[in-house]
């Protein structure tokens, strides 16, 4: 039995609804399709295709030899020893889990780095949610440059990242695409050509999306000129432990930079690849400061940004990680396990580019092995690529990235011969 | 000299600062009614038993990963969510006019909402208006995103009740076309919700000026136990043929606050805005967060799309709020029974989390070095925070500090 006022209500509703409709605002119209996102389309299209040959080299997510996603064991056991506990559900502080971002830290910069007492870390939604936090700090509290250089070419996601910051957007050389590796001299010579104290983006390791890193000596040259021209450096470290498969040799340039103390530095780190995260979204932000006192300020300075944005970060990643970086055994088991996703991924470089050399293409195939880490740049054009995905039913992106973990020892040769029709000729 | 040795201090937030201070204080007899969290008759946090059985479910279920959602979100939730808020026999989804994006809660559902409309709101100059008093956050979100933000009466602070005239005659008096955050239900910090009548007059104003709805739904279910109810006035606007945003949180209804999960919807005149609309949203969320987090949305789409468990869920949620209703009542009859000067009915016809209890600030400051009471300085009590444990002592203690405090 409706009471007279829903009665009254309901009644005053079918009049409006045959009456002029609201006086809406024409705020949808003039509305724009967006531009569909590069990489994930990928999957869209591959989605759709029937073939049983189909393969996805798109997203950056790993994959076994069998082509399944990877719930790596220790994080099995972690959720596991999690379950038994019967947390809560209540919020995190605006900054999350201490134990986990304790343990990021100490994983990011090494145990015995003298920055872990002053580094202002804050946990973030995973990778993209560590560069948005920084790139709005930044956009606040670093008046002396507003422009974020990013490697050429980089990350699809960084230039709409730190654009939709307020941030504005620039480019120094970094990939070869004569030699498929690294443009050391041109890439120094941009870095000292930017203003000084310029905001400059680089990927710790298994740089996105060409697989090509500086060797260790390289490194030395860019730190160099990072501190010779009082940039700031700002590292992305998605990949921690997976291009290498050790997680120290891997973070060793960010290390040096930051024992070497002459550049402000700021990291970006994501546990989605490294530890099988992915849509747990599990990441930190942290900045190195001068000593406890400004990691306090810095903190404090973080909350607020971070309160309007999402309020506080996800629990369940967090406890996960947290809970494998600080049990000693699952540590371990997780640092092998990661071991063993990058040498999966090693091994199938190593088959493709011989592979490849076994059919006799006429092509250079020594970047497939020189490169690490998830992505290789095979320098295939955008026109090859589409012959790819029309003819053979194998997706990647149109810059020629493949995504080594869609790579198999059963599908290895498919691609092997379907890359080599696309390039002989 | 470090880059940094200039960046000053910034404030704490008020409410978790006065929860960090709760949390230390050693009392037996403290009581906090500060951050808005539902806690259970014994003090403490509840994992709603509906919550339990979908974890165990994922927790047993061979498929389950922690691959990446897509950056639309979850379908079970996002799918779920839309029916929850909008109705079973809803024409917006029908019509396929209805755009459900999946958020970082009810934070990241605002957030996303608010820089979508500084993008495209028309007119451009278009300020957000926010109720008198709100949500501390909602101010912040809003600037944050480069919004003007202006305030409309809401809270009549003699009755404690709605100002209606003065926020009817505020949205008339506004320029046309102005974007106004509603809360759906169970307002924050208040409990004062307008009736069907009153949120008639509220429609009316905002047709007759053209301005844009953003709701604000934090509550649903938790306000009355009953999620049609809750959503009246929502349901209500988008049949009158309003364009809208609703952010939705699952925090507090399904007990779900940390694992964060929300969602974004848009409402459309047509089917055919859809598409722009959507691509934009994803857009926008793609460079803030790339995809949202999966574990609450799997536990929250697991309880939507299963009939039996959304019973139970609707259940739970019934016991949460009926609990709430109880400890208001007592809290007003005790009130009533001690003498405490003034009138109280207005403890228990707000509605909610929480009550906006009238109490000054010194008497608020009072209360807590005296007593070991946390509220905020508002005079604003979560009502969750009492229980048949300490309702007596809570009661006393208010009366003291009204009758010797100012």
């Amino acid at each position: 039995m409706l009471s007279s006022a829903l009665r009254t209500s309901l009644r005053r509703t079918a009049t409006s609804q045959t009456s002029t409709p609201a006086r809406a605002l024409a705020t949808w119209a003039q509305i724009e399709m967006g531009p569909p996102d590069a990489i994930l389309g990928i999957t869209e299209a591959f989605k759709r295709d029937g073939d049983a040959r189909k393969m996805n080299l798109g997203v950056g997510a790993y994959r076994t030899d069998e082509g399944k996603p990877y719930v790596l064991g220790a994080v099995r056991k972690a959720e596991e020893a999690l379950l038994a506990k019967r947390l809560d559900k209540e919020y995190l502080p605006i900054t999350g889990l201490a134990k986990f971002t304790g343990a990021a830290a100490e994983l990011a910069y090494g145990a015995d780095s003298s920055a872990l007492g002053r580094v202002a870390i804050t946990q973030t939604i995973s990778g993209t949610g560590a560069l948005r936090v920084g790139g709005a700090f930044l956009q606040r509290f670093y008046k002396t440059q507003q422009t974020v250089y990013l490697p050429s070419p980089s990350w699809g996601n960084h230039a709409a990242v730190f654009r939709d910051c307020g941030l504005k957007v620039a480019n120094y050389r970094y990939y070869d695409a004569a030699t498929r590796g690294l443009n050391l001299g041109a890439m120094l010579d941009d870095l000292r050509a930017l203003p000084r104290g310029s905001i400059v983006l680089l990927h710790a390791c298994a740089h996105n999306p060409t697989g090509v890193d500086p060797t260790p000596a390289q490194w030395q040259q860019i730190q160099s000129v990072v501190e010779e021209r009082e940039h700031l450096a700002f590292f992305d470290m998605a990949y921690q432990g997976f291009a290498s498969g050790d997680a120290d040799r891997d973070a060793a340039a960010l290390r040096a930079f930051v024992a070497a103390g002459k550049a402000p530095v700021v990291l970006s780190q994501s546990f989605a690849k490294n530890m099988g995260l992915y849509g747990e979204r599990v990441g930190t932000f942290s900045i190195v400061g001068a000593d406890a006192a400004e990691r306090d300020r810095l903190l404090s300075q973080i909350k607020i940004l971070v309160r309007p944005l999402y309020s506080n970060p996800p629990i369940n990643g967090a406890r996960i990680a947290s809970e494998v970086l600080n049990n000693a055994p699952l540590r371990t088991e997780w640092l092998g396990e990661v071991k063993q996703m990058a040498d999966r991924i090693i091994g199938m470089r190593t088959a493709l580019r011989s592979r490849l050399e076994e059919l006799g293409s006429a092509h250079s195939w020594n970047h497939i092995t020189d490169q690490i880490g998830m992505f290789c740049y095979t320098g295939l054009k955008p026109e090859q690529v589409d012959r790819l995905a029309k003819d053979f039913h194998i997706y990647l992106t149109r810059d020629g990235r493949v995504s080594v973990a869609g790579i198999t020892t059963a599908n290895v040769n498919y691609l092997a011969e379907s890359i080599h029709s696309v390039t002989k000729n | 000299m470090s880059y940094f040795a200039n960046i000053p201090e910034a404030p704490a937030d008020s409410i978790l600062k006065l929860s960090v201070q709760s949390k230390a204080d050693p009392s037996s007899n403290k009581v906090d009614l500060g951050v808005g969290a539902y806690r259970d008759n014994n003090g403490k946090p509840w994992i709603l038993p509906v919550v339990s059985k979908a974890s165990s479910r994922l927790a047993t279920d061979p498929g389950f990963n922690h691959e990446y959602l897509s950056v639309g979100g979850l379908p079970a939730l996002t799918g779920g969510a839309q029916t929850l808020i909008f109705g079973q026999n809803s024409r917006a989804i029908d019509d396929k006019r209805v755009y459900t994006i999946q958020t970082i809660s009810g934070t990241g559902a605002n957030m996303v909402g608010a820089v979508f409309l500084k993008q495209f709101k028309r007119p451009e100059n278009a300020a957000v208006y926010i109720s008198k008093p709100t949500w501390g956050n909602h101010r912040s979100i809003f600037q944050t995103a480069g919004h003007e933000v202006r305030e409309y009466r809401y809270c009549n602070y003699e009755t404690l009740g709605l100002d209606i005239d003065g926020m009817v005659a505020d949205l008339r008096a506004a320029p046309e076309g102005q974007i106004i955050v509603l809360h759906a239900c169970a307002h924050n910090p208040t409990g004062i919700d307008p009736t069907a009548e009153q949120w008639q007059q509220i429609a009316d104003a905002m047709e007759e000026r053209g301005h844009f709805p953003f709701f604000d739904c934090a509550y649903q279910g938790f306000a009355t136990g009953d999620v049609d109810r809750d959503a009246y006035a929502i349901r209500l606007f988008v049949a009158r043929g309003f364009e809208l945003l609703v952010a939705e949180s699952f925090a507090k209804n399904m007990g779900l606050y940390g694992e964060r999960t929300g969602c974004l919807h848009a409402v459309t005149r047509s089917a055919d805005l859809i598409p722009a609309v959507s691509s934009q949203l994803n857009r926008l969320s793609r460079a803030t967060i790339s995809t949202a987090a999966a574990y609450g949305a799997k536990v929250a789409g697991t309880v939507l799309q299963d009939p039996e468990l959304y019973k139970e869920w609707l259940d739970n949620m019934a016991e949460m709020s009926s609990r709430i209703k109880t400890m208001r009542d007592a809290l007003r009859d005790k009130l009533v029974e001690l003498g405490t000067p003034g009138t109280w009915d207005h403890v228990s016809n707000q509605i909610g989390m929480f009550s906006f209890t009238g109490l000054s600030k010194p008497q608020v400051a009072a209360l807590k070095e005296k007593y070991h009471m946390y509220l905020t300085e508002d005079g604003r009590i979560s009502v969750a925070g009492l229980n048949t444990g300490n309702i007596d002592y809570a009661a006393k203690a208010i009366d003291d500090v009204v009758r010797n405090v100012k």
